[in-house]
């Protein structure tokens, strides 16, 4: 039995890059995960985030690069990496043919866990997931949002060390997105590792130590939420609606006002630090818009500052 | 979970086996899925196979049977028409039901059910999964194969215990068409590339002599056919119908042993083709 060091890192990606023919899916990210850590990868639809996902998990081959997941390769060693990952993808991906609770039992046998553990492993879980009364349905029973819950509850069967969740809460109503954060959080607390991706600012913010802004298949930046808020973007932000047609045309008579003026078509954010001041001054103009609104940056500032595009669109 | 992790909990042992990236030696995880499954939905469309090759030897063997009369079978003898072509229909049901679950049902377990990608993120590897179905497959083979056989030991054309060797031997052309499937099926993007499928199989299953003897075509012809796997299987159950051994039995059998080992290293290497993306 080979021995291999203590890794530093849960996870250590160097260089890596994923082509499918000539599109590039991921090119050339390179980060690396401590233990404990919630890592989060944020960018719009089609970056690379789920590319990236599914070379860690070791189902997606990569074209190069290095990967390591708990000091091993995972192309290398899929079934040892995996049977310490809990993977929830980006569509869920239950077995239609069996019912709720079988969904669990039989994805922990692929594990090869014991009948024993995972009889009451299941009750647990489907507890956690509200789908108590629902052990027996079918699977295509269920609502968009049931099917989420079990398919995360399905993840933790095999109690990960390293969760890996691909957009999680889409789809989500607000009420069911604020339980699971509270659950990944403690899950995050009894020290296993988070891997989401999402293109929700807020949910990055609330869950995520730090992350990497993907966009194209590059890393844009890198570091803790508040830190990117800080470095690429002002305090505030003044938001304007002055009516679809106007908000382009409008820009210019509001040169000079911030730091700097984002004109979208259904609205102009001027960044500053000061948003109350920076209205008195677009009033003092003689311009009036519909609506405003002073808010804090958010990593939607961020990303919209690196990118020049929006996150969700 | 209530413990908290520590680095003692990241390290991770490794075991290296030949095949270790591909198999976790834990297919019976994929064959006991598969029966839950069968149990809790799909049991009809398992039952409506066994009709199939059953509908074609009572329209066939019975009413076509009628207007043939008698012919020569493998040892020389006159037999039915219905007793001639009964082994021959079991070959090309054992074809179709091995060729239809490693191709068609993994294409779309692998594509629209997602099914093996969620099998896929646990600790199987491809190969567990390649290996679960292959066997499912082969189970199911066996029960049809099983049930065909009573059914013509009810018709009355049965008359020697070889003839049960039948079952076993339909295993076998299963296992050959199904290695070979699960191949191919890793070389298939779209849905018209799958119908290709079907129309190297229908050909197969009306000339492989299944309805009449091979020496109504031309020699080359003959030759080609006798190059083709189905022919192989129909002539092998037909002689084990009526419990003749020849040389050429050998043959048959060994031409199934090559085509599951060239099959199953074709499949083989390809499944990182098939399963990883």
């Amino acid at each position: 039995m080979p021995n291999q060091t203590i890794p530093n890192y849960v996870i250590s990606a160097d260089r890596l890059s994923k082509h499918y023919g000539d599109f590039v899916a991921v090119d050339g990210i390179s980060f690396d995960v401590p233990q404990g850590e919630s890592f989060g990868l944020l960018g719009p639809n089609g970056a690379g985030k789920s590319t990236t996902m599914k070379m860690i998990g070791g189902v997606s081959q990569r074209t190069s690069g290095k990967l390591t997941i708990m000091g091993l390769d995972p192309e290398q060693h899929g079934p040892e990496v995996r049977a310490h990952l809990g993977v929830v993808p980006q569509q869920d991906n239950l077995d239609e043919e069996l019912r709720v609770r079988d969904n669990l039992l039989v994805y922990g046998r692929y594990f090869g866990l014991p009948m024993s553990y995972l009889k009451p492993k299941a009750d647990e879980l489907l507890e956690f997931a509200q789908l108590t009364d629902k052990a027996k349905a079918k699977v295509d029973s269920l609502s968009g949002g049931m099917k989420r819950r079990l398919t995360i509850a399905r993840s933790l069967i095999n109690e990960p060390k390293i969760l890996l969740l691909d957009e999680p809460t889409t789809g989500l109503d607000p009420q069911a997105r604020h339980i699971l954060w509270d659950r990944l959080f403690r899950l995050k607390e009894s020290g296993v590792t988070l891997i989401l991706t999402t293109h929700y600012m807020d949910e990055a913010e609330q869950l995520c130590d730090r992350l990497v802004v993907v966009d194209k298949g590059q890393i844009m930046a890198e570091g803790s939420p508040a830190r990117l808020i800080r470095e690429h973007s002002t305090r505030e932000v003044l938001e304007l609606r002055f009516g679809s047609e106007r908000n382009t045309t409008v820009a210019a008579d509001l040169a000079g006002i911030g730091e700097r003026l984002e004109p979208l078509p259904d609205r102009v954010l001027i960044y500053t630090d000061d948003g109350e001041a920076a209205l008195e001054q677009v009033t003092a103009r003689g311009l009036h818009p519909i609506t405003s609104l002073v808010r804090r940056s958010s990593l939607e500032d961020v990303f919209l500052r690196l990118t020049g595009r929006s996150l969700v669109d | 979970m209530s413990n908290m992790l520590t680095e003692e909990d990241y390290r991770v042992q490794v075991k290296d086996r030949p095949f270790s990236a591909l198999y976790s030696r834990n297919a019976r995880a994929v064959i006991a899925r598969g029966l839950r499954a069968t149990k809790s939905s799909n049991w009809l469309i398992m039952v409506s196979g066994f009709f199939e090759p059953v509908l074609y030897l009572i329209s066939m063997g019975v009413g076509l049977g009628a207007l043939v009369g008698t012919v020569v079978g493998p040892g020389g003898e006159e037999i039915s028409y219905a007793a001639y072509i009964a082994p021959a229909l079991l070959a090309v049901s054992a074809m179709n039901g091995a060729v239809y679950d490693s191709t068609w049902n993994v294409f779309f377990k692998m594509n629209f059910a997602k099914l093996y990608q969620g099998m896929l993120y646990t600790s199987l590897g491809p190969l567990d999964v390649a290996i679960g179905e292959i066997f499912l497959a082969l189970l199911r083979g066996a029960l049809y194969a099983t049930g065909f056989t009573a059914v013509m030991g009810l018709m009355g054309l049965i008359t020697t215990p070889w003839a049960l060797l039948m079952v076993p031997a339909s295993v076998l052309i299963a296992f050959g068409f199904a290695s070979f499937g699960m191949g191919i099926t890793s070389y298939m993007k779209t849905f018209q590339q799958m119908d290709w499928i079907n129309f190297v199989m229908l050909p197969m299953f009306l000339f492989s002599a299944t309805f009449y003897p091979l020496s109504v075509y031309p020699q080359a012809i003959q030759w080609f056919i006798q190059a083709l796997p189905l022919w192989h299987g129909v002539e092998l159950l037909r002689q084990l119908s009526v419990g003749i051994f020849t040389p050429a039995t050998a043959i048959h059998v060994t031409y199934y042993l090559v085509m599951i080992l060239v099959g199953m290293v074709l499949t083989t290497t390809r499944l990182r083709k098939l399963f990883l993306k």
